[in-house]
């Protein structure tokens, strides 16, 4: 665990950290050079990891609003269907 | 000359004008005659008072018009006159009689064909250029995967929806559309307000702030697309601090706000392929990161066993390894009874072979040889003393023979100096001797004369003539305050001492005799 990633709680990664992580722990359990029980703590994060950003993939969902604004500042959204 | 016969008549039927009727008549012809004209040249001076008309010069090689547009004209423009422009102005000519002048009331102004208006466009982009708002260095990153994105554009026309198609194709996320007009005057202003609106939106307010802003509009006329070309706009989209992509008419439409921009897309779509990466790949990537992931822990733990059982298969048996060593433990058992008593019994023999060697006659005889050889030594000894002593007697008597003589010539010469020095020594006693006895003479015969001078000056001579010292407690007494003080006093004559009351007789035998006080002197 020479090169081990920095230790940032998955929770408070932005999608492009996580998946870079991600790589990054699979790189390393491939390589093989990481002790058995490090290796298995490696698992959990990079499965911890991968459940962040498939949860960030799932949430996609659209929405569209159009901004109401007064004297250049938005006051308020009024939603847009069928666009 | 003689042609002209006629001479004028002085006043004669022409009617006579005063200067406002004369004024009115010209600004009615003018109007009358030019009431809508378009001129081409170029702008010159330009100034914008307070009032908010505008007031320029169009003009070419040789000839100058004033020109003005009014308030309401200039806010409808959409080109605003610059000076060194070449413009097509549309409009009337009029008079103001008030400085007898003629000027042109503009309605619009045209830029004069496309040439002057990207000569234009040139120049403002050099000097914004100038000023670094387009350097690299201010490119900021698009985000990889933002949640939410802003587009600046006009809500109805295939923009929008070519856009949000888009979008919704590749990673559906929320979208907030800030409305504005893509061409005309109000184009500008309201496009350069939108991005300054995102920007001043709060991270987690009622309104979400986007992490990317669109800035789009269609492809249209060098005309149609100027307001993405005004400084406002250029400036907002600069200063804006979330990532702004550009995608403004187009593919071969360059308009300044794409120079500004962090990123400039050739279309609306395109824009909308910059914002958000593909949710279908990115969910697969995951995925097969996910599978890598397990792959690789089992290839490590399998890899792991397969090399344990190597290891194990390769490690030898125990009993093989033991062996060896157990045979030889057993041979050596077995002979280590016989080899102890073997090895006491070939002791023992050594022992019997030293011990019959040794017995008393054997060491007399070495005492006795030792003896022997002692005394041999002792004689030698002294032979050799006795040798050495001799000759060292021999040389003796020979350094004693010859030091004898020079011993004898020393003394003999040493004495002959003694008897020179005790010569000199007595001539020099006798002078020392006379010398002293002549002296002391001398010295005698001054004191007594001294002595006779003294006698004569002394008290004592003055105490036969009938004075008394007085002393009182062993000192002169010179005042009668001094002697009602003293404790006893005490009177001396030219015979003796008499004491007068108080224990007077312990102080005169000591101060009596010759002693002599110096003060005495001074008491006579």
């Amino acid at each position: 665990m020479t090169d081990k990633p920095a230790e940032k709680p998955v929770e408070g990664m932005s999608f492009e950290e996580a998946m870079a992580a991600l790589e990054q722990v699979v790189g390393q359990l491939e390589r093989g050079d990481v002790a058995l029980d490090a290796s298995i703590a490696l698992y959990e994060r990079g499965a911890k990891l991968k459940a962040h950003c498939e949860a960030r993939l799932k949430e996609a969902e659209e929405k569209v609003d159009l901004i109401r604004a007064a004297e250049g500042r938005a006051i308020g959204t009024t939603p847009v269907e069928g666009m | 000359m003689d042609l002209l016969d006629d001479t004028p008549t002085p006043a004669g039927n022409s009617p006579e004008y005063t200067v406002s009727e004369l004024s009115g008549a010209v600004k009615r012809v003018i109007e009358g005659e030019f009431g809508l004209v378009r001129v081409r040249g170029e702008v010159g001076r330009v100034s914008r008072p307070a009032s908010g008309h505008l007031y320029f010069d169009l003009k070419d090689d040789r000839s100058v018009i004033a020109a003005i547009s009014w308030k309401g004209q200039v806010a409808k423009m959409q080109v605003r006159p610059e000076e060194g422009m070449e413009v097509i102005a549309t409009g009337r000519m009029t008079t103001f009689p008030g400085q007898s002048k003629y000027q042109l009331i503009v309605e619009d102004v045209a830029p004069a064909g496309a040439g002057a208006l990207m000569a234009m466009l040139e120049k403002r982009r050099a000097a914004l250029q100038a000023e670094g708002l387009f350097d690299a260095g201010r490119k900021q990153a698009l985000p990889y995967l933002p949640r939410v994105i802003g587009v600046v554009t006009s809500p109805s026309g295939a923009v929008i929806r070519d856009i949000l198609h888009r979008l919704r194709d590749r990673f559906p996320c929320q979208v907030l559309i800030w409305p504005v007009a893509v061409q005309g005057k109000d184009c500008a202003p309201q496009v350069a307000a939108a991005i300054r609106g995102f920007n001043a939106l709060e991270p987690g307010g009622a309104v979400p702030r986007p992490d990317v802003l669109i800035v789009a509009r269609g492809g249209g006329s060098l005309e149609d697309l100027w307001g993405f070309n005004e400084e406002v706009v250029v400036r907002a989209a600069a200063d804006s601090r979330i990532p702004l992509i550009s995608a403004v008419g187009h593919e071969t439409d360059t308009t300044l706000i794409d120079h500004a921009a962090d990123r400039r897309a050739p279309t609306p779509t395109a824009a909308a392929e910059m914002a958000v990466p593909v949710r279908l790949e990115l969910l697969a990537a995951v995925d097969a990161l996910g599978a890598r992931l397990s792959r690789a822990l089992a290839q490590g733990v399998a890899l792991r066993g397969q090399r344990l059982r190597d290891l194990a298969r390769a490690l030898p048996r125990l009993e093989t390894l033991l062996a060896t060593p157990a045979q030889r433990l057993d041979a050596a058992t077995g002979r280590l009874a016989g080899g102890l008593s073997l090895a006491v019994s070939r002791k023992r023999a050594v022992f019997a072979r030293q011990a019959g060697r040794l017995s008393s006659t054997t060491l007399v005889g070495l005492v006795v040889r030792r003896r022997e050889a002692l005394a041999r030594r002792a004689e030698a000894l002294e032979a050799r003393l006795a040798r050495r002593r001799d000759l060292w007697h021999g040389q003796f008597d020979k350094w004693a023979s010859r030091l004898a003589p020079s011993l004898a010539r020393l003394i003999t010469q040493a004495g002959g100096k003694i008897t020179g020095q005790r010569a000199v020594l007595q001539g020099v006693s006798a002078r020392l001797e006379a010398a002293p006895v002549q002296r002391l003479t001398d010295l005698s015969r001054r004191l007594e004369a001294l002595d006779r001078t003294r006698q004569t000056l002394g008290y004592a001579q003055t105490l036969r003539r009938g004075y008394a010292v007085v002393r009182g407690d062993g000192d002169v007494v010179t005042s009668r305050a001094a002697a009602e003080k003293a404790q006893a006093l005490e009177v001396e004559f030219h015979d003796g001492r008499l004491a007068l009351g108080g224990p007077a007789g312990k102080s005169a035998p000591r101060k009596g005799g010759g002693a002599k006080p110096p003060e005495q002197g001074s008491l006579f």
